[in-house]
């Protein structure tokens, strides 16, 4: 069987301007949407407060859930249905203050919603995460974001273009800078975007472009997914970050696929190369591949997806969007990027 | 390469032999006995997958230290008398230490003397002469005050595993972190209230004298003398639910505390009361005698965590170090009260940080929807496998089963914890194992294509992908080590399973289907394979 007949030869090069001008838009819908709703809708991994799931014995109004636990204190939360229509499962979010009794909330929320509900009701589970805490795992979310990026970039110069030498001294002096900035007790979030921002530069300076067209692909597929989770009005939990960062790893497989080609193909052409029709030929001969290594694990995450549960449902659709962003990323973002700036001639003057 | 196709096949016959040994003590309930040589390690599951309490505590360090300086404040007062250094003032300052006014400039000689020889862990600073005399500041030295603080952590941490030792729960898991924090696992317990009153209690246990001189009514009023302060009995009506406060004019000088209690036992009186008794070692029951003999018709305040529990009127001198708390306690609390007792008192307060409950029913339902999950993944990957590949896809499905034994005896073979990101992690990587079969087959198609034989195909097939399937599983590699190093709980359950899944994954996919097709072209001499 075969879904992608070997002689294909379509021409995504010339089609780049399209795709990229596809990508911003989608991107900065994805913006836009996040900075209405006034930056990522963090989940209280990452913030502080309470998130509180319960299920009760068949489904009620969320005015009446209210209701239900004020005694508690609780009513100033936000309360939202999850799961399938019928389940009558529910979230619970709420700031940290001083009313609720922490120490026994457990009990006095089961008691005020069996009380209302009736015997079946069950506080299914209860999270509270100080501000210390949620500051603490955002940093780490963000350092992880970061130092994946960073030894990426590393791998990939060194693996495609022997660069080991120069991307692990660059590496290091980022690390070095970060960690100086945090010790001066600067914010992770800035650090972490200055850092973003001179990666990508020193690349293009120091022609990683290897590196810099996969870490623009990468960041590309990262924008996607927080974009779709605005949209959404999804929350980032630490299972979402870990998400974020699998893909990160993963669609970089089928860029890497593709990469391998190019070199392939650059090192057996003799003489003058074609550089658009060289990337071109790689992609539509790895097509097929990216297509159906993509397409499993788009087929368990969709099985994920639908059957895995509330608790992996924003897992899995972080997963989702990652995956068709990651082929789209390898095709039209990665291999076009690599040919964008022109073989500069080497200087003579020397 | 045929020469070592034996040898190869052997080793993945063994490799899958062991995978199903060490997954036998999972799925078995109970194993026989002659199995006391094999692997016994189960897979464990996470507290997200079978409910329980995870907790986050800050020990208050920064309190036991100002409470220490206290200490040693009263310390020094005393060793000033009986050296006889004359003295104005001794206070605590606001850098780790303590500010003492000597007289003279023969106090302060021989004031450093006493300090080398008492207080090494202070450093000595001459400050500014008043009028009073000249003031010298000793303070702690910051490796001291690290040192007090990882001991108060640690000694935070045995207190609360004796205490839940006494409480009763399978297989808690403790540690310190940094920053003077505790993390606390408490798998499958059914009350997380119940578990953090009885972790969260700094239980310091205090006998106070009573000041039987003054009245209670005029402390209220603001008159409080230099050497008490009031301290309240707060109590829970049970039937109507009001709270009573009862203020008590007690002597600030604390006459015994519970760090001499060597056993505490819950009694049942002929009211059907609740209580707790305790008893002193020999040094506490002689404090307390003495205590008694000298105050007789005096109330001794009984004071724990600064709620007064009953003020009983000592009648007459107690020998024998034995002392009874009485109050209104249910029979969990007179319980809970006897475990943090006799588990002791923790060195400072804590503060919960972090707190994340699961109920058992979440965690099951998380593990039937998993498997579900994993099933129809599985199904769909394993059914497009075939109908894409035919035989070819066949034989990477066999990779596929073998991949996924071998996570699982992974994670029982490195005691890892599988949580649900764990389990999601597994269902990925099925999606993600058959990634490098089809990168191999879609070579070998091509190789097929230019017309080579399926023997030179098979060979060149898999020489040209294998680099690229460890370069492309490499950057997930990377970035799953990162979340094992940065991600916590139920994320490094992630980690720990999408890693065993990626190095098992290139062992089956890259190197056991290899065994298979050698077979076929070599051995058998196959010209043609369904690819």
């Amino acid at each position: 069987m075969q879904f992608i007949k070997p002689g294909i030869n379509i021409d995504f090069m010339g089609k780049r301007n399209y795709a990229f001008a596809l990508s911003a838009i989608l991107i900065i819908i994805g913006m836009v949407a996040l900075f209405m709703r006034g930056g990522p809708n963090l989940g209280v991994d990452f913030s502080e407060g309470w998130a509180i799931q319960i299920k009760l014995p068949a489904p009620q109004n969320i005015s009446d859930i209210r209701e239900a636990i004020t005694p508690v204190n609780l009513d100033e939360a936000e309360i939202q249905s999850i799961g399938d229509k019928d389940s009558a499962e529910y979230i619970i979010r709420a700031g940290q203050s001083e009313n609720i009794n922490s120490n026994t909330l457990n009990e006095d929320l089961l008691k005020a919603l069996t009380t209302r509900f009736g015997e079946n009701s069950e506080v299914r589970s209860a999270d509270m995460v100080g501000p210390k805490v949620g500051e603490d795992l955002r940093n780490k979310a963000l350092a992880a974001i970061f130092y994946s990026i960073l030894l990426i970039a590393v791998y990939i110069s060194g693996r495609f273009e022997q660069k080991w030498t120069i991307s692990i001294i660059m590496a290091v002096c980022f690390i070095v800078v970060v960690l100086l900035g945090l010790s001066l007790g600067a914010s992770m979030k800035w650090l972490i975007l200055i850092a973003f921002i001179t990666t990508l530069l020193f690349c293009w300076v120091l022609r990683l472009r290897y590196a810099m067209s996969a870490i623009l692909s990468l960041i590309h597929d990262t924008l996607i997914v927080m974009g779709a989770f605005a949209i959404t009005n999804k929350e980032i939990s630490l299972t979402v970050v870990a998400a974020i960062l699998t893909l990160i790893g993963y669609s970089l497989n089928d860029t890497i696929v593709t990469f391998d080609r190019i070199r392939e193909h650059l090192r057996n052409t003799p003489g003058k190369k074609d550089l658009a029709e060289i990337a071109n030929r790689s992609v539509n001969e790895t097509l097929s591949r990216t297509i159906l290594t993509s397409g499993t694990v788009f087929a368990v995450v969709v099985a994920l997806f639908f059957l895995g549960g509330v608790v992996i449902h924003d897992f899995a659709f972080a997963m989702l969007i990652g995956t068709i962003s990651g082929v789209y990323s390898t095709i039209f973002i990665a291999a076009p990027f690599l040919f964008l700036w022109k073989d500069k001639p080497v200087k003579k003057s020397r | 390469m045929s020469k070592n196709l034996g040898l190869r096949s052997a080793i993945f016959v063994v490799l899958t032999i062991v995978a199903l040994v060490y997954l036998v003590p999972t799925f078995s309930k109970e194993l026989p006995s002659w199995w006391k040589f094999l692997p016994k390690e189960k897979v464990k599951l996470g507290l997200d997958l079978q409910g329980g309490m995870q907790l986050v505590l800050e020990v208050e360090v920064a309190k036991a230290l100002e409470s220490e300086l206290e200490r040693v404040a009263e310390d020094i007062r005393d060793d000033l008398r009986s050296e006889k250094i004359k003295y104005s003032d001794i206070k605590r300052n606001s850098t780790n230490g303590i500010d003492i006014t000597l007289l003279s400039a023969q106090d302060v000689k021989s004031f450093e003397v006493l300090k080398n020889s008492l207080y090494p862990d202070y450093d000595m600073a001459n400050g500014e002469k008043t009028e009073n005399g000249q003031v010298v500041s000793m303070n702690m030295t910051q490796t001291a005050i690290q040192n007090m603080k990882a001991s108060w952590t640690e000694q935070a941490k045995e207190t609360i595993w004796n205490r839940i030792d006494q409480f009763g729960v399978n297989e808690p898991y403790i540690t310190t972190q940094e920053d003077n924090r505790i993390l606390i696992q408490l798998p499958g317990i059914s009350d997380p209230d119940r578990a953090i009153s009885l972790i969260g209690k700094t239980a310091q246990l205090e006998f106070k004298l009573v000041d039987e001189e003054n009245s209670v009514e005029d402390a209220l009023k603001g008159n409080i003398p230099v050497d008490d302060e009031i301290l309240y009995n707060t109590e829970v009506d049970q039937e109507t639910g009001r709270t009573e406060r009862t203020p008590y004019l007690v002597k600030k000088r604390t006459s015994l505390t519970g760090s001499y209690i060597t056993d505490a036992k819950v009694d049942l009186d002929q009211y059907n009361a609740y209580s707790v008794s305790l008893s002193f070692n020999k040094k506490g029951a002689r404090i307390f005698e003495s205590i008694t003999g000298a105050n007789v018709n005096k109330r001794l305040a009984i004071v724990l965590d600064n709620n007064v529990y009953s003020a009983p009127n000592i009648n007459e001198k107690i020998s024998g170090g034995n002392a009874q708390i009485t109050g209104r306690f249910t029979s969990d609390e007179a319980n809970d009260l006897r475990i943090v007792l006799k588990a002791g008192a923790l060195p400072a307060p804590v503060t919960i940080l972090e707190r994340r409950t699961v109920g058992p029913s979440l965690g099951q339902d998380s593990i039937d929807q998993g498997i579900k999950a994993m099933l129809l993944g599985g199904a769909l990957v394993v059914l497009f496998m075939i109908l894409y590949y035919g035989f070819s896809g066949l034989i990477a499905v066999v990779a596929l089963i073998l991949n996924t034994l071998i996570i699982m005896a992974g994670l029982a073979f490195f005691e890892a914890t599988l949580t649900l990101p764990g389990l999601a992690g597994m269902i990925l990587t099925i999606g993600m194992a058959v990634d490098a079969n089809v990168l191999i087959y879609e070579r070998i198609r091509e190789e097929l294509r230019v017309g080579k034989t399926l023997r030179a195909s098979v060979e060149a097939g898999y020489e040209k992908a294998t680099i690229t399937i460890f370069d492309s599983n490499l950057t997930t590699l990377i970035t799953a080590l990162i979340l094992f190093q940065f991600g916590t709980g139920p994320v490094k359950g992630f980690a720990v399973t999408l890693t065993i899944g990626l190095i098992a994954n290139f062992i089956t996919a890259v190197y056991a289907t290899r065994v298979f097709f050698d077979y076929l072209v070599i051995n058998l001499n196959w010209k043609k394979i369904s690819i």
